[in-house]
């Protein structure tokens, strides 16, 4: 790895920040190393756990499979970025609730996947819920309280546009 | 009674304790978690699964100088990792007995530096000839483990099997076999260890059992108890895997912190933690089985071998559970069970949901359809026929005194999976369609608790207390790992005292803090250690109405004020209880006889299953699970058990193969070593039966392993009757079906139409 450092800005759950680090670092480790959130998880380090999960300009990225360069400019959102001020998002109410979560270290990513399907498809079918976070690996629930959180914040999100 | 009470928060669907941090990305996992002047840890492992150790080379393009290097040599105390035996070296000291057994340790500022300074620690061998199976450690004609590699054996016998086959109207025998298995926790193994020369070691990490990780590094470093302590840290998923393991890791990290002076962190990549640590025990079971003109059974001879590694570590007692599953939930009045665990030069294999259970249920419930088929009766029949009642005798004669409602299990899940419906409907189907279909059925127990007079020995203590702030907190080592031990101690301490469940909270799981209630496994933590609580909350009550005055039918605001006069009075509010085992629970160890288990949980699990037979894949399109586990303390946590063991069982069925090369497993990825993913998993339906038990927290029974003791059977069964082809060996992946199946093409009945 270049032990060059280079300046990087991002914008990262809304917020403007610049970090000086080498450029191939994995975008994983600067959100972890150099801006403390830990929110985001290495399971595997090579793009199959989905742990990692970010936004990034809108897409869901791995972010051990980014480079720091990459992210230059871009916009990121990370699981740190989803609850506004205290509130949890629709999404972390419905985990909670219907048992989405156990040993929470896939918690975060899986989050980042939920929320990416949902911004994209507000009501998924149960095929596209399956195939929106078949990217993200959890062992504790066999995956069913999680599609049933997912399906519970649509329709939430879904009376919440009636109510207005 | 209290487990038959009405209830407030025992039974309700409250939100999971440490919920909110796990979503809002702040619990904190080890790796979480940085010390003032951190340095990271690495090992140098062995490349051979077999050999001494001639020489330890250090490569002089590195200066050494910056790094902490530690050997066998520098360890204070005794260099073994305190389990059941004192065999197994915290590093290998001149030999080594399994592939990436750790020799050397190091220790840098920097985490790149320390990587690339492992490849630079050279190890040269002569080697020595290595046993990698089952079947070449029982040859012995290679000696690695004691005087016959044999680590361990149970016999078990019930009546005389041999006088009873000349009876027999008929006879049928099998052999199955069962592979290794990866927990894929998601997150790696990882400790972060300091040592000081006044306080000792203090350890952080990703843990099922901190007094274990206590024990042994009590041995390792020769200290007394108090200067030993062990925090878990929030952990990402254990299934067995953080039981025993940590052990090595805390006291590799410990010993490092020692040898540089600086917090050392030892967090295992994905591919170390695959190569490395523990895997299920892979099972090779002999069924010969005699029965009456009825299809009634007569005898039950078993054979279990199990490969346990190059230490004997968890084999005896994953052994001593597979004993005791292995004839399955019926009535047999002439069983004889010998089981052996066998020393290979393998990673040890270990703990893992089920503990042995899993093999030998996959062995009893694949057999019975073979034993169906060969008398020619349906396989729900036969089951039928033999199913244990109340009344009955096991194997080890203990007698059935708590309720057993098999059939009632069973009748459900035939309903609620429409069984025969979709077994008639598919045999139409199947004539004409290249993707045949198939039902499949298991029925089996898992004992909740420790076997035998384990409980009795573990002579767990635990209980609550109040802080000065006004919570009561639950005392406990048993830990959090996904399982809900948090949320379900809680709840019970609250429904006991008569609190909110917000007003209960758990104390941190620091050995420094919280008193040794046992390890965090064999699904015991609900049934045992919710029962002490239970009994701790219900003395406190009584504590405070004798010597504080709080009165009967006390409000919330009383409780609390009480709290403060007791400690004013007193000092700390505290209530303590020690295990009590339940009367007329006695066990021979000797003999191998008496009341295994003091509670069984009950469960039938269905399976659909599609064949390929193009593709040669086979997917699992539905499943039902039927059980019966005590009281429900919380629906939606007690549920995610079910359908969590199930996926994993999933797994352990068609998907997950642990290839293994000279010893060294060759799939140490998450790419090639494949777990069932979201779009894998079918839909799963669990339905629960209620029956309380009375020495149970709240009437609990145990939950978390019996899942993963039913789909690998049931699954196969449904490919049996999917194809008329018996496979008889996990994981049974396409490759598998392929070779079994193109050999005895399907198309016939296809061109029969």
């Amino acid at each position: 790895m270049s032990t060059e450092f280079s300046s990087i800005d991002f914008l990262i759950n809304g917020e403007k920040r610049s970090v000086r680090v080498p450029p191939m670092k994995r975008l994983l480790d600067v959100l972890r190393e150099d801006l403390h959130l830990t929110g985001a998880k290495e399971g595997c380090g090579e793009g199959e756990c989905g742990s990692c999960s970010v936004r990034l300009n809108g897409e869901l990225v791995n972010s051990c499979l980014v480079p720091a360069l990459q992210a230059q400019g871009a916009r990121i959102q990370t699981v740190e970025g989803l609850a506004l001020d205290g509130e949890l998002h629709p999404l972390q109410q419905a985990f909670l609730h219907c048992g989405g979560a156990q040993c929470g270290i896939c918690t975060p990513g899986m989050l980042m996947a939920a929320t990416h399907l949902l911004a994209n498809n507000p009501h998924p079918s149960m095929a596209e819920i399956r195939e929106g976070l078949a990217g993200n690996l959890c062992r504790c629930t066999g995956f069913t309280r999680i599609f049933e959180s997912v399906i519970s914040a649509a329709a939430q999100s879904g009376e919440e546009r009636h109510a207005r | 009674m209290s487990t038959h009470a009405k209830t407030r928060i025992v039974g309700a669907p409250v939100p999971r304790k440490e919920g909110v941090e796990k979503l809002l990305g702040r619990a904190r996992y080890v790796d979480d978690i940085e010390r003032e002047g951190m340095w990271y840890g690495a090992t140098v492992r062995s490349t051979i699964p077999r050999g001494l150790i001639r020489e330890i080379g250090f490569d002089r393009r590195i200066d050494w100088s910056e790094f902490a290097v530690v050997t066998a040599a520098d360890i204070p105390g005794q260099n073994h990792i305190h389990l059941i035996f004192a065999d197994q070296p915290c590093l290998a000291d001149g030999q080594v007995n399994h592939c990436d057994e750790a020799i050397v340790l190091l220790a840098h500022p920097d985490k790149c530096k320390v990587r690339e300074a492992v490849a630079a620690v050279k190890i040269e061998y002569e080697t020595l000839p290595a046993v990698l199976s089952i079947e070449e450690s029982e040859r012995q004609d290679v000696v690695v483990w004691g005087s016959d590699n044999l680590l361990k054996s149970f016999l078990l016998e019930k009546g005389d099997v041999e006088a009873a086959w000349a009876g027999a109207a008929h006879i049928v025998e099998g052999e199955y076999r069962t592979g290794a298995q990866e927990h894929l926790y998601i997150e790696n193994n990882g400790v972060i260890a300091e040592y000081d020369e006044v306080d000792g070691v203090t350890v952080w990490g990703s843990l099922q059992c901190p007094y274990y990780v206590h024990k042994s590094l009590l041995a390792v470093f020769d200290l007394p108890e108090d200067k030993v302590r062990v925090i878990q840290t929030e952990t990402g998923g254990a299934f067995g895997g953080k039981e025993d393991y940590p052990s090595t890791l805390a006291s590799h990290a410990a010993l490092l912190a020692k040898k540089s002076g600086h917090a050392v962190k030892m967090v295992y990549d994905r591919m170390e933690d695959l190569a490395a640590t523990t895997k299920r025990h892979p099972s090779r079971v002999r069924h010969k089985t005699a029965l009456d003109e009825s299809g009634k059974l007569l005898a039950m001879d078993i054979e279990i071998a199990t490969d346990g590694g190059a230490y004997s570590t968890l084999s005896s007692t994953v052994l001593s559970r597979a004993t005791l599953h292995s004839p399955g939930p019926y009535v047999c009045p002439n069983v004889r069970v010998r089981s052996r665990a066998w020393a290979t030069n393998l990673v040890p294999y270990g703990a893992f949901r089920g503990f042995g259970a899993p093999q030998a249920v996959f062995a009893v419930e694949r057999h019975m359809d073979e034993v169906a088929a060969a008398i020619g009766l349906d396989p729900v029949e036969l089951r039928r026929r033999n199913f244990l009642h109340d009344g009955d005798t096991t194997a080890t004669e203990q007698v059935m005194r708590e309720p057993v409602i098999l059939d009632k299990l069973l009748d459900r899940a035939l309903a609620e999976s429409g069984y025969y419906a979709k077994r008639k409907k598919f045999v139409k189907e199947n004539l004409s369609n290249p993707v045949k279909r198939g039902m499949g059925i298991a029925a089996f127990y898992h004992g909740s608790g420790f076997t035998g007079s384990g409980e009795r020995n573990l002579n767990s203590l635990a209980g609550v207390d109040v802080t000065a702030d006004g919570k009561v907190r639950v005392l406990v080592s048993s830990t959090e790992f996904g399982q809900g031990t948090n949320t379900v101690l809680t709840q019970v301490a609250a429904e006991a005292i008569g609190l909110d469940y917000d007003d209960v909270v758990m104390a941190p799981p620091d050995t420094g803090i919280v008193p040794n209630s046992g390890p965090t496994v064999a699904s015991r933590t609900s049934m045992v250690v919710g029962k002490l609580i239970e009994r701790a909350s219900l003395q406190l009550v009584a504590l405070l109405q004798e010597q504080a005055g709080l009165d009967e039918g006390f409000s919330r605001a009383e409780f609390f004020r009480a709290c403060e006069r007791y400690r004013a009075a007193k000092g700390e509010v505290v209530s303590l209880c020690r295990y009590e085992a339940p009367p007329n629970i006695f066990w021979d160890d000797q003999k191998y006889r008496g009341e295994a288990y003091p509670a069984y949980a009950w469960s039938i699990h269905v399976a659909q299953v599609a064949v390929d037979t193009v593709t040669y894949s086979a997917e699992v399109e539905d499943f039902w699970a039927v059980q019966e586990a005590g009281r429900v303390l919380n629906p939606v946590l007690a549920g995610g058990q079910i359908e969590g063991g199930i996926a994993q069982g999933i797994g352990y069925a068609l998907y997950e193969k642990v290839v293994l090369q000279n010893g060294h497993m060759a799939n140490n990825q998450m790419t090639n070593y494949i777990m069932p993913t979201a779009e894998d998993v079918p839909p799963i339906h669990v339905y629960f039966e209620e029956i309380p038990f009375s020495h149970g927290g709240y009437g609990a029974k145990g939950i978390g392993e019996l899942p993963h003791d039913g789909p690998a059977p049931a699954i196969l069964n449904a490919i049996r009757d999917a194809t008329g082809v018996s496979f008889t060996s996990i994981p049974l992946l396409p490759e598998d079906l392929f070779l079994k199946l193109a050999a005895r093409p399907i198309v016939e009945e296809a061109a029969a139409v």
